[in-house]
């Protein structure tokens, strides 16, 4: 069985620990985290074999892959790391601070010949999955024009800074929430390689941005927008959704619903001319353990089953996450 | 628990399967007498619980339901705590520790947070038992027979395998609020044979449970085979599958399978209201008749 352990048990790396203890092939063999009142809950309750130092731990426990989710400042070094090592790495996303590091990662990745995966979730959503197919099918024609967008209700008001409100720290929406987007659209079209204007708007932090809009080019010459506010409290969380506009039709989706207008007839298998609507209920494949959505549970029976073997490590690989930290630093570059 | 139970998800927004959906419910539900205009045509539907989370806005619906002793003389509510977005979006910003600290009621962390001494179990019960109080406060007066985790705490804790503090939800419950515990999930069978080997028989389990499996960990067959073989109070929920399946079949389907104690459901009309509860009246009775 997969030896797997983790650093960094915070909001993330708990959520990973839970599905991951409630999953059947493999063996959870150490915990690292700096918070004692979160050791002694899982040494105590949990029965996890807990550390405070993760240099220790891998030595003691020897895993075959590691589960990262720490800040993301700490990506870099704890990850370079673990990959010296020879272990396999699921990281949290963003991947790093800076681009340069992300590609020394991802040719160390290779060169030891390790299974990485970056933890951009929306990757394994039965809706998304079906928005990439249809892209790719070219049943849409030639698609001229994408928003993609997310909002949510994170930062409401002026408050106390904490690390996600330092950008050298990997704070900031652009970093910390639109990067799912961005990374989205890389992968249902191609990489952004321009960003031809960009606004980075403060409302209510001082140091970093709680609203990104960006128009982008991509490295297929296709143009379009990305439009990511976290201080948007009409949603009552996270939402991200993404809009092809073609020369033979047009998809609207979100995580819960896929919308697609056909101009003609036979488009693609499956759908008919007009309007099409197809729901996640029947998108999405069940997963064995479920905490909190398909997905997150989907991505690590996927990066297990890489680690294993069984599966490519296609999916968010560290060289997918690498071209969204590059499109994160263009679109940076565009708003000064 | 009666046949029927009556959700509020409808009122808070959450739904499933659409956004759009969602927004329409989040503008149509912005007073407190929308919601209340709905929960009467439920009670006059024959429906008497409302099973809701402990969102900041059902604090309103039981300041008019003890107003109103008369009206609501029959009207029980299932707590289900606690409303997660609260705390998830809290511990984005603050971390796990800082949280708890503006969550948990009292100095309790004052002492706790000094020094670098061990924490010790009682001390996590503690936390849970001051969490479960400052979730109820809003509920005093009101008849809560049975008092529901929510499914994102109750599989956090099955899959860091936390099963003393399920136990220990479980027993609190009944000292405290002389109600029964109830634990939603989306892992029952699972959840289930923790629960037994906690030593908690019959319990109340409330899951998802439609004819399109849908959320339903593990495959529909091991949860029909879990209501078959095993002896727990099932409540089945997401019966319409996210709105997926058609009503009449969606209804057919969970009527036809033993062992279910409650069907929860919510709408935001009186007419789905009153075919979804007929609908089970209907498949009930034929069940009835088949058995006998």
């Amino acid at each position: 069985m997969l030896k797997i352990a983790l650093i960094g048990a915070g909001k993330m790396g708990i959520s990973h620990l839970s599905i991951l203890g409630g999953y059947a092939d493999a063996e959870i063999v150490g915990v690292c985290d700096t918070s004692k009142m979160v050791t002694d809950f899982l040494t105590k309750h949990g029965k996890f074999n807990c550390f405070a130092d993760y240099n220790k731990m891998l030595a003691e426990v020897k895993p075959d892959a590691v589960v990262v989710a720490v800040p993301t400042k700490f990506h870099y070094s704890i990850i370079k790391d673990l990959l010296e090592k020879k272990i396999h790495v699921f990281a949290e996303k963003p991947f790093c601070i800076n681009y340069q590091q992300s590609l020394e990662l991802v040719q160390l990745a290779e060169k030891n010949k390790l299974v990485n995966q970056v933890g951009y979730h929306n990757k394994f959503i039965g809706t998304f999955k079906e928005v990439k197919r249809i892209a790719e099918s070219g049943a849409l024609g030639e698609i001229y024009h994408f928003i993609g967008e997310s909002y949510g209700p994170v930062v409401l008001k002026k408050k106390a800074d904490t690390w996600r409100s330092d950008p050298a720290e990997g704070g900031g929406c652009l970093l910390d929430y639109a990067s799912h987007v961005i990374d989205l659209v890389n992968d249902i079209l191609s990489p952004i390689k321009a960003a031809k204007g960009t606004l980075l708007k403060s409302i209510y932090s001082g140091k970093v941005e709680d609203a990104v809009y960006s128009l982008v080019e991509l490295q297929t010459g296709q143009t379009g927008l990305i439009s990511v506010n976290w201080s948007d409290d009409t949603y009552r969380k996270m939402s991200t959704s993404v809009t092809l506009v073609g020369t033979k039709g047009k998809l609207i989706s979100d995580a819960n619903e896929l919308k697609v207008f056909f101009k003609e007839e036979n488009a693609l298998a499956g759908y008919v001319k007009g309007w099409n609507v197809k729901y996640i209920t029947e998108l999405e494949d069940g997963v064995d353990f479920y905490l909190r959505g398909e997905e997150y549970s989907a991505q690590l029976d996927y990066f297990v089953k890489a680690a294993k073997g069984l599966v490519p490590n296609n999916i968010n690989n560290f060289a997918s996450a690498a071209d969204t930290d590059k499109a994160i630093s263009i679109i940076k570059e565009s708003s000064k | 628990m009666e046949r029927i139970l009556f959700g509020d998800n409808q009122f808070f927004a959450v739904n499933h399967i659409s956004d759009s959906k969602s927004r329409e419910q989040s503008i149509r539900f912005k007073d407190d007498s929308a919601i209340i205009k709905v929960l009467d045509d439920a009670i006059n539907a024959g429906i008497n619980t409302f099973m809701c989370t402990t969102h900041d806005r059902i604090a309103n619906i039981c300041d008019i339901v003890r107003a109103n002793p008369e009206k609501y003389r029959d009207f029980k509510i299932l707590p289900c705590m606690p409303y997660a977005h609260k705390y998830a979006n809290a511990v984005t910003e603050l971390g796990i520790a800082g949280t708890l600290k503006q969550y948990v009621p009292g100095n309790f962390f004052g002492s706790l947070f000094k020094g670098g001494m061990a924490y010790l179990s009682k001390d996590y019960e503690s936390i849970m038992e001051l969490m479960v109080d400052a979730e109820m406060k809003m509920f005093k007066g009101i008849d809560t027979p049975v008092i529901f985790l929510q499914n994102v705490i109750t599989d956090l804790l099955l899959g860091l395998r936390a099963y003393d503090m399920l136990a220990a939800f479980h027993a609190y419950i009944k000292k405290k609020y002389n109600a029964e515990a109830g634990f939603i999930t989306m892992n029952m069978p699972k959840l289930l044979s923790v629960l037994e080997e906690a030593g908690i028989t019959n319990p109340i389990i409330c899951s998802s449970i439609n004819k399109a499996g849908f959320r339903m960990s593990g495959g529909k067959e091991i949860y029909e085979e879990t209501l078959r073989t095993k002896k727990f109070r099932a409540v089945a929920m997401q019966v319409l599958g996210g709105g997926a399946i058609h009503p009449r079949a969606a209804i057919e389907y969970v009527c036809g399978l033993p062992n279910i104690e409650s069907i929860l459901f919510g709408a935001s009309s009186k007419t789905n209201i009153e075919s979804t509860a007929s609908y089970i009246e209907q498949f009930d009775a034929k069940n009835k008749v088949t058995t006998y």
